[in-house]
């Protein structure tokens, strides 16, 4: 562990603080499986959007006035009259998609190589921690340009609270500092907002350490069993890592420079008024699938729960799904049901998107409104797609665990690597053969 | 390290294939400053004065009003203007003073345009303060200037400093009369 440091200032600095040797530890040396695709790109990307969203966010909050009478124009003075004030917005606007992007492929990654298995279930629930911790700040960032979606999405989520039975209403009363969204909850909006994004950072130093603590997971997801197995994190994953940030920031430039507001709603900016709601509200694209969960089912405190569900049945998602096959390239039923989720996740966010009288035509393959025309309702497609979500981890998965017949796994990272073909031995075999080195 | 993957290359072994690792890694090394520094620019730009700030940056003032002996204080740019109407004798006493000794020499001519009005950023060259003198009430130093309660220093009637810790004048902000009541400042 104790590295040997060249500069005699860095030797002197690190015998007494041992920062150098613990970076050299894990970002240098740390064995990382040699195996890894470019799915495994999407944790670095989303460390590095996090840091993007602090900063753009550090800059624009010197400009913002979090109160009733100025956020609006305080956020349209920075769009015109703050010095390249236009780009620190779309910079962070358009930084909350992509952050959802990257965060929305890190964890179908996951999901498809088992990476929520053991022994990495702690790592995984932490993750999903984080998610809910990136909900909540994107939706109080929403809030604070106090437009008009700002304001009655902040209407709408906050009234989520008051399903509660008994204290429902005293609990809105108290999330608002009032009798309505106002001035009080613009203002603690903001100060969270800015809080928030802090605590993520914390939370994702003890996704890292719990990371490090047994590696990575990788695209065969066996364990990785020796020195053979592994290549030092550095060189080989910075300049991956580095290349494929390249690439996504040519991705993400398209939408700050090109698309700026394609993603964000127009409603938006017409300024916040109390007395008249938008004709038709929706969040922002990230929120849509639970969107979707939230209003297909018809009553007010279970459609609330189901749309918190959809988050916590992913913290008891290392238990659901019990098969001692971690990769989904290894599990034949398992990939069928896996990509219908992400075609399921697909279906809930047009359905989010749509009023729910809406009627979307297979044969035209147009969604309109109700005009008589055949087809099926918005609402009835929004629960077809979240029953699926829900049978996937609940009932799919621990049937799988069960009765599905997995391909041979591997023995080791290096055999397929090395081409030492027909080395291949059942699951049930796997765990007594250890190999030699 | 494992026998069979390759040396990472920190390999300036051969001649060749170190000259090809260098120059990748100057040029990547190259374009992620350029890059760095692009991104950079805007956002240290964005705390400059923006242009809201920047188009309030003059403003103009009615001096019919001040009778002769009296002063007002405007605001320009954040900070406080005296505008001063003089009396005959503080003109006279400021254009005797021009060959006194002074820290920071300056004929008084030099100072007004009409030498009724003088008009300069009531700011003390010392450490920011704003001097005191523009009131009746208020001390005006031994030069019947200003006089600053901070560090003591003294402005004459021209607003130059004549004694104290600060190093320069009182500065003339630019100005123009639109006619012969009004003063537009910066």
């Amino acid at each position: 562990m104790a590295a040997n440091f060249k500069n005699p200032v860095i030797r002197w600095i690190d015998h007494r603080l041992p920062v150098f040797s613990y970076l050299h530890h894990e970002a240098n040396e740390y064995p990382t499986p040699k195996n890894l695709s470019y799915w495994w790109n999407f944790g670095s990307l989303a460390g590095f959007m996090l840091l993007v969203m602090i900063v753009s966010g550090i800059f624009l909050a010197m400009q913002y006035t979090p109160h009733v009478d100025h956020a609006f124009n305080s956020v349209e003075r920075i769009m015109r009259d703050v010095n390249y004030g236009w780009l620190l917005r779309y910079i962070h606007m358009n930084g909350a998609s992509m952050f959802f992007i990257v965060v929305y492929i890190h964890i179908f990654r996951g999901l498809y190589y088992g990476s929520y298995k053991a022994p990495r279930e702690l790592l995984w629930q932490i993750g999903v921690v984080i998610l809910l911790l990136m909900m909540a700040t994107a939706f109080m960032g929403y809030v604070l340009p106090w437009g008009q979606m700002s304001f009655w999405g902040a209407t709408v989520i906050t009234n989520l609270f008051s399903a509660i039975p008994w204290v429902g209403d005293s609990i809105v009363t108290l999330l608002w500092g009032g009798f309505s969204v106002d001035n009080p909850t613009l203002n603690r909006f903001f100060s969270l907002h800015y809080l928030l994004p802090f605590v993520i950072l914390g939370v994702v130093m003890l996704h890292v350490v719990a990371l490090h603590r047994f590696g990575s997971n990788n695209p065969i997801g066996i364990d990785t069993k020796g020195p053979q197995d592994t290549i030092p994190f550095h060189p080989y994953y910075t300049v991956k890592d580095l290349f494929g940030l390249g690439v996504f920031l040519i991705f993400y430039a398209y939408w700050v420079f090109y698309a700026p507001v394609t993603l964000g709603d127009p409603v938006n900016f017409v300024p916040a008024n109390p007395l008249s709601t938008p004709e038709h509200i929706v969040p922002e694209w990230y929120f849509l699938p639970f969107y979707a969960i939230l209003r297909s089912i018809p009553d007010k405190l279970m459609g609330v729960i189901a749309m918190f569900a959809a988050i916590a049945v992913l913290f008891i998602l290392p238990w659901l799904d019990r098969s001692p096959v971690r990769s989904g390239a290894y599990r034949p039923a398992f990939k069928l049901f896996f990509w219908m989720l992400v075609f399921d996740c697909a279906i809930l966010t047009i359905c989010g998107k749509h009023a729910p009288d809406w009627i979307w035509s297979p044969f035209s393959f147009s969604i309109a409104p109700d005009t008589g025309q055949a087809g099926i309702s918005i609402i009835s497609m929004g629960q077809l797609a979240t029953t699926y979500y829900f049978a996937y981890f609940l009932v799919i998965l621990p049937l799988l665990s069960i009765f599905e017949k997995t391909k041979p796994v591997p023995l080791s990272i290096s055999r397929p690597v090395l081409g030492a073909g027909g080395a291949h031995a059942s699951i049930a075999q796997a765990p007594q053969q250890m190999e030699k080195f | 390290m494992a026998d069979h993957a390759q040396s990472p290359g920190n390999g300036h072994a051969s001649g060749e294939e170190g000259t090809r690792r260098d120059f990748l890694n100057l040029t990547a090394a190259s374009v992620t400053a350029f890059g760095v520094a692009s991104v950079a620019w805007p956002f240290i730009s964005s705390l400059n004065p923006s242009k809201d700030v920047l188009a309030l940056s003059s403003t103009e003032v009615d001096i019919s009003q001040i009778a002769e002996g009296q002063a007002i204080t405007v605001m320009w740019r954040g900070k406080p203007v005296f505008i001063r109407h003089r009396t005959a004798a503080e003109i006279e006493q400021a254009k005797a003073d021009d060959s006194a000794d002074m820290k920071d020499p300056q004929a008084d001519e030099a100072r007004a345009q009409k030498p009724e009005f003088l008009i300069l950023v009531g700011v003390c060259t010392h450490l920011g303060c704003i001097p005191l003198g523009q009131k009746d009430v208020e001390p005006k130093g031994e030069f019947g200037g200003w006089y600053c309660p901070c560090h003591g220093s003294a402005y004459d009637t021209s607003g130059r400093i004549r004694k104290g810790p600060a190093p320069l004048n009182l500065p003339v902000p630019e100005y123009q009369y639109l006619s012969d009541t009004r003063v537009r400042i910066g």
